[in-house]
């Protein structure tokens, strides 16, 4: 969209009336990436300092009890005395001197020593295991929503016919899955019983990680079923989503319009009615994304896929705070950078959310 | 929406015979009329009765469950057979009966968590689309840090340090991680009638802020909020379940959560004890489903567009 406003500065600036509305768009879309950008600075602040204050608001002293635990592994050193220390909190501590330590600790991404995983460091262990819940979920909800925002563009232009009802109610019905549960039935049945797939782990006993396509084939293999879950459970949403909205924007005065001047349906229900119908979905795909990694904490604990989700159950299981800590404050970071890019794409999108 | 606009026209008229309005609608006919249109919704009605059935099982869990949930001493791991029609768990107790009696957790952590849920976003949704400038701002950054922050990691983080806090506890954190949805639209639908002229009619009349969002505006937005406590309901039975599967919480509470939790800590799927894993799982997914339907049919009841039966 071309704007015909004109900036302040650029009134004189009308004998070339090609150059100025490009300049002042170029400009705005920089002013919307730059608020966008401080807004996520801000709430990367917020979530930072949630993650400080959690820890300090529970009863009892996660601190002393975590010191105690390492204690068993034997002497611990005054450095990761106070590195615990400044993430969970000490009782007598001034909170202030606390909170600039624990930043201190969080720009330099050291979280200490994990003493599920003793003397591994906490960010040795979120850099083995961050890649894998990456490519996994990453890949898996672009596929997701790709798919989803088709068959509900599908069901909405068929309303009323088993191209509608069938996906919409199976959708509804699988968005309704508990994570868990359809993967416990996955491995159940394709691991146990048909022996289709491996049963847990990331790649098989005798490969190692490297970058060789018999590695990439193995690794591939091995995430077929957590892929499959996360598919199948987050699917029915984003189906369900754009029906709804692909619906109402049938309804609407410009695609009858289309449709009177006798354009093809295909064209008049992917180029006019989806593509505006859209938009809202996309606002929806940053949000759907925390639910996304959440669920897949717990497909990979059933797959005993070695991923963040899998290291946090470990974590929690063993209250191993720090590690705990750290890996809560990864996947915030990630679901807010994620969304950080969707809001850049909408605004690519839509120019109006730019002004 | 529910309420009829109108007309210029019968404005002056009412204005002129102020004594012979015809009242509001009483409540239970308000009641009634939304319950039909509910029902009238073919999936809706689907949900009505699977969520009904699952009401009649946990009230009657005492009548209908063959032995105790807790009552062991039967033959471990056993398949399906007379006496235990769903078989028996690795510590020796009756699955069926588990089962039924699990019912009565999952739907009251749905119940009372969605409650709370929607009460708090019906609060905070409704005085912040009311309210302008800086307090908004400030409830608008608090909401979207909860919305944006996966819930799930949040819920984990949080009962791992409260561990062993039971039931409650496991209500009060799924209430912390799931308000903000509702609160964020019930806000937008908050801004859209608060310029209406029913409110500047109010506002003149001289009623207080308190007054006109919870007595003008909060009766316009019933489907909103009847969707918005089914829809919390469904995150806090899934989320329940989730929780107490990964052992977070008392495993010695007897709900579907813990029994899939129990079913894979005893290698239940090495000893091919499908009932086990199949029957917990289908009823949160059914229970969570039937919420969902009459969905449906509450979203029927404020656009008319996703009612059934019209073609566009």
């Amino acid at each position: 969209m071309t704007s015909v406003t004109i900036a302040p500065g650029s009134a004189e600036s009308t004998a070339a009336p090609a150059g100025a509305p490009a300049a002042s768009g170029r400009g705005r879309a920089l002013g919307y990436i730059a608020r966008k950008a401080g807004l996520l600075l801000l709430t990367l602040w917020a979530a930072i300092t949630l993650n400080f204050i959690l820890p300090r608001l529970m009863p009892g002293s996660p601190a002393d009890a975590a010191l105690a635990k390492l204690a068993q592994n034997g002497p611990v050193s005054e450095a990761t005395k106070s590195a615990i220390e400044a993430q969970l909190g000490v009782p007598t501590g001034n909170i202030l001197e606390q909170y600039v330590a624990y930043l201190h600790q969080v720009v330099t991404l050291d979280f200490g020593v994990s003493y599920t995983f003793y003397p591994q460091s906490v960010s040795e262990l979120v850099s083995t295991a961050l890649p894998y819940t990456l490519v996994l979920v990453g890949v898996v909800t672009i596929i997701a929503f790709v798919l989803g925002t088709l068959l509900g563009v599908l069901a909405a232009w068929k309303r009323g016919t088993w191209l509608d009802t069938l996906p919409t109610l199976a959708g509804s019905f699988a968005s309704a899955f508990p994570y868990f549960w359809t993967a416990l039935l996955l491995l159940f049945f394709a691991g146990y019983v048909g022996r289709l797939f491996p049963t847990s782990g990331a790649y098989g006993p005798t490969a190692t990680p490297e970058f060789t396509i018999g590695f990439l084939g193995d690794a591939i293999y091995h995430a077929a079923l957590p892929a499959l879950t996360i598919l199948i459970t987050s699917l029915g949403g984003w189906i369900l989503g754009m029906r709804n909205t692909m619906i109402s924007t049938i309804g609407d005065d410009y695609v009858t319009f289309a449709e009177a001047n006798g354009l093809k349906p295909r064209t008049v229900a992917l180029r006019y009615a989806a593509r505006n119908a859209i938009l809202p979905n996309l606002t929806s795909f940053g949000l759907a994304l925390g639910g996304v990694v959440g669920g897949s904490i717990l497909v990979e604990r059933v797959f005993g896929y070695p991923g963040i989700g899998y290291l946090l159950f470990n974590a929690v299981t063993n209250q191993d705070y720090p590690l705990m800590q750290a890996l809560f404050l990864m996947i915030t970071v990630s679901v807010l950078i994620a969304n950080f890019l969707v809001d850049i794409l909408y605004g690519v999108l839509d120019p109006r959310t730019r002004r | 929406m529910t309420t009829q606009s109108i007309p210029p026209s019968t404005r002056a008229v009412r204005a002129i015979e102020e004594a012979s309005i015809a009242p509001a609608p009483s409540p239970l006919k308000v009641v009634l009329r939304v319950a039909s249109t509910v029902w009238s919704n073919g999936k809706a009605r689907i949900g009505i009765v699977i969520l009904g059935l699952f009401i009649l099982i946990a009230v009657f869990a005492p009548l209908i469950a063959p032995y105790g949930a807790r009552q062991n001493g039967f033959d471990r791991s056993a398949d399906a057979s007379a006496a235990h029609w769903l078989g028996t768990t690795a510590a020796g107790e009756d699955v069926l009966s588990q089962l039924i009696w699990g019912s009565q957790i999952s739907i009251f952590v749905g119940l009372v968590a969605g409650l709370l849920s929607t009460v708090i976003a019906v609060l905070v949704g409704l005085s912040w689309g009311y309210v302008r400038g800086f307090g908004a701002d400030v409830i608008n950054f608090i909401v979207n840090l909860f919305l944006v922050i996966p819930g799930l990691p949040l819920m984990i983080v949080i009962a791992a340090y409260l561990s062993g806090g039971g039931i409650g506890m496991i209500i009060v954190v799924v209430v912390i991680t799931g308000w903000a949805w509702g609160a964020r639209v019930l806000r937008s639908q908050t801004q859209s009638l608060r310029s209406r002229d029913f409110v500047t009619a109010a506002v003149f009349s001289g009623e207080r802020p308190f007054r006109i969002v919870f007595r003008e505006i909060l009766p316009n937005m019933t489907s909103l909020i009847v969707g918005n406590f089914f829809g919390a309901a469904t995150a806090a039975i899934l989320a329940e379940a989730g929780l107490e599967y990964l052992g977070l919480g008392d495993t010695t509470v007897v709900s579907w959560g813990t029994m899939l939790f129990w079913a894979q800590n005893s290698n239940a799927l090495l000893t091919g004890q499908w009932a086990l894993l199949f029957a917990p799982g289908l009823c949160i997914a059914l229970l969570a489903t039937s919420l969902t339907l009459i969905n449906f049919g509450v979203d029927g009841i404020s656009n008319p567009r996703l009612r059934e039966g019209k073609q566009r």
